[in-house]
Parts: structure tokens; C-alpha cells; sequence
């Protein structure tokens, strides 16, 4: 529908909307989030739960304990090579659709433990994520903005055509590979897939 | 036929009750059936052995649910339990403490010594190190 109708039509208090839209609305408004805390980052984003900052404003207060009902995965602090497959293993039990916001400096590339033997250098490296967030820690006004990023983003997301989000492509999987402990860490050190290697976007 | 057929016909007496049980139901069936239409075309199942896999906080599930409990922590919660109700016990004998007669007071430490008794000789048995 043209905007300027649309506007046009508001203008005379008539509502014209389309499906795709009511239904991104509801879904943009009812995000709930993984109880999912791994680090220091954790306290900030349970201080964004809080009254203070008040995420319920935009309809993720409801954290839930089990991955069967959340629809968004804050990854919230540095991803251990030990805790990275079952971070995979628990997004691969959410339901579709399903979201991540890497939240912090650890989780969008290993930050200060970067070059330890142990951080997995950013989970962006095996399950896709949405929006990445800098900060050591990211304020809560920060991962607000994640979230509201976030709720564009749906919005944003159409019901049919080529251009449909993978959770509307039934051919597509649901489930990505979980790493497992190798000799040198862990095996595969990234899924090729998911990841988009810095270094292979420079090069082309 | 000597009576006429009434021209409008009775309603019967259950006939709202009725009414009311259809419009329940569709009321009822309607969005359930448009939830479900919306979900067979903007909703593709994707079912996956990790996803249908037992929850366990992100590790798999190991072993059996059928696990066998160590029994010894009972003589600890039969201790406990002589020792909860002793304590309901001495509540009133501290409240009427200053009004008791000597023949009352010596009834009750002579209570309260029989338990101590059975703490010690609980002890003595080893009931209360764990092992």
C-alpha cells in the first residue's frame, strides 16, 4: 500500500494496515528472551530487566527458563570454548524464529580474552547473529538499543517472497552444527556457513 | 383432529442453552482455526534431534531418570524430626515457665533428658557423620 495514501487516509482517522504488518507489530512487541547469562554482562542486562531501565517497555520482560519458549538469545558475556557448544546446542532447541543479540565486546569477538587459549574468538563464528553490541560492558541504554535495532529489524521482515527470513523457508534448517572438543580446540573452529571471516571480506 | 397446531411453534425451554453452547464453541473454534491456517503457511515446522532432544540446560541428557537415591540421609531426618517436635514442646514450657509447679517443671527435664539421652546415644552409633 502507498505510504501517502496511507498517511492520507490516517489524516481522516482511518487505519489501513496489512497483515505482514500487524503480524510484525505483534511479533516485534512480545519478544521474549533466553533466561541466558554468561558473564559480566549478564548483571547488565538483568539491570535492564529491572525497574530502572525497564525492558518490559518493549514486551521482553518475560525471560524464559527453557529455550522451548524464548524467542531471542542475549549471549551475554564471554563464550568459553567449553560452554560454546551447548550455547549452540541450547539456540538450536529454540523454536523458529528465533533471534541473537551478542552482547559485549566477548561475544562479538573474545574481547579482552581474545588471544586466551580458552574464548571462543565471537559466537557470530557458529550461530547467525542479529545484532552485535560494543561495550566492556555495554550499558543498559545500550542493549535497549539492541533491542529496539532488533524490533526494526522484524518489522522489517516479510511474509512472502525471496526475501523471507529463514525461519519462513521450510527447506532450511533450523538446527546448526555443534562443535565438539577437539585436540586444539574446537572442532570445526567455525561454521563457514554462519561465518563471515573478516579477513576473506577484505580479501573479496 | 380436534385440536389446531398452534401456528408458531414452542420453543423449547432448552432451546437458549443451545444458542448459547454453539456460539461458545465457535467462539472458541474460530481463532483456534485461523491460528492454526496461519501456521500451516507463515509457520514451516522444522523439527531436528537436538530440538526434540530432552532438555538439559544446553548439555545432552546422560543415563537413566530412574536413578537410586542414597537411603542414609533418613536417620538424619528421623533425628531431625524428634528434635522439631521436641522444640514444639518447649515453646509452651517457656511461655508458662514462671507459673509452673515443681512437679511440672521436673516432668519436663526429665523429657528433655530422655531426648538428650537419645542424641547422645544417636551419636555414639555414628548416625550423624556421613558416610
Amino acid at each position: 500500500m502507498d505510504q501517502n495514501l496511507k498517511t492520507e487516509l490516517s489524516k481522516h482517522g482511518i487505519f489501513a494496515t496489512s497483515f505482514e504488518e500487524l503480524y510484525n507489530w505483534g511479533r516485534k512487541n512480545s519478544v521474549w528472551p533466553l533466561t541466558f547469562g554468561l558473564a559480566c554482562c549478564a548483571i547488565e542486562m538483568i539491570a535492564t530487566t529491572m525497574a530502572r531501565y525497564d525492558l518490559a517497555r518493549f514486551g521482553a520482560e518475560v525471560f524464559r527458563p527453557s529455550p522451548r519458549q524464548a524467542d531471542l538469545m542475549i549471549v551475554s558475556g564471554t563464550v568459553t570454548k567449553k560452554m560454546a557448544p551447548q550455547v549452540v546446542r541450547l539456540y538450536n532447541q529454540m523454536p523458529e524464529p528465533k533471534y541473537v543479540i551478542a552482547m559485549g565486546a566477548c561475544a562479538i569477538s573474545g574481547g579482552p580474552f581474545r588471544d586466551g587459549y580458552n574464548v571462543l574468538k565471537g559466537i557470530d563464528r557458529f550461530i547467525p547473529v542479529d545484532v552485535h553490541i560494543p561495550g566492556c560492558p555495554p550499558r543498559p541504554e545500550a542493549l535497549i538499543h539492541a533491542f529496539m535495532t532488533l524490533q526494526d529489524k522484524i518489522s522489517a521482515q516479510h511474509l512472502t517472497g525471496e526475501s523471507r527470513p529463514r525461519h519462513l523457508k521450510a527447506d532450511l534448517p533450523s538446527e546448526f552444527p555443534v562443535p565438539a572438543f577437539g585436540e586444539h580446540g574446537l572442532e570445526p573452529a567455525q561454521n563457514d556457513e554462519v561465518f563471515l571471516n573478516p579477513l576473506k571480506v577484505i580479501q573479496g | 383432529m380436534g385440536k389446531s397446531l398452534p401456528i408458531a411453534p414452542v420453543e423449547h425451554p432448552w432451546a437458549t442453552i443451545v444458542v448459547l453452547l454453539v456460539a461458545a464453541i465457535v467462539f472458541g473454534a474460530i481463532p483456534l482455526s485461523l491460528a492454526w491456517l496461519w501456521a500451516r503457511f507463515f509457520s514451516p515446522p522444522k523439527p531436528g534431534i537436538q530440538k526434540n532432544a530432552t532438555y538439559e540446560c544446553g548439555l545432552e541428557a546422560e543415563g537413566d531418570a530412574w536413578l537410586r537415591l542414597d537411603v542414609s540421609y533418613y536417620l538424619y531426618a528421623i533425628v531431625f524430626l524428634i528434635f522439631d517436635v521436641e522444640a514444639v514442646f518447649l515453646l509452651p514450657f517457656a511461655a508458662a515457665f514462671s507459673g509452673l509447679s515443681l512437679a511440672a517443671c521436673l516432668a519436663m527435664l526429665v523429657f528433655l533428658l530422655l531426648l538428650v539421652e537419645g542424641l547422645v546415644w544417636a551419636c555414639q552409633k555414628g548416625v550423624l557423620t556421613w558416610a
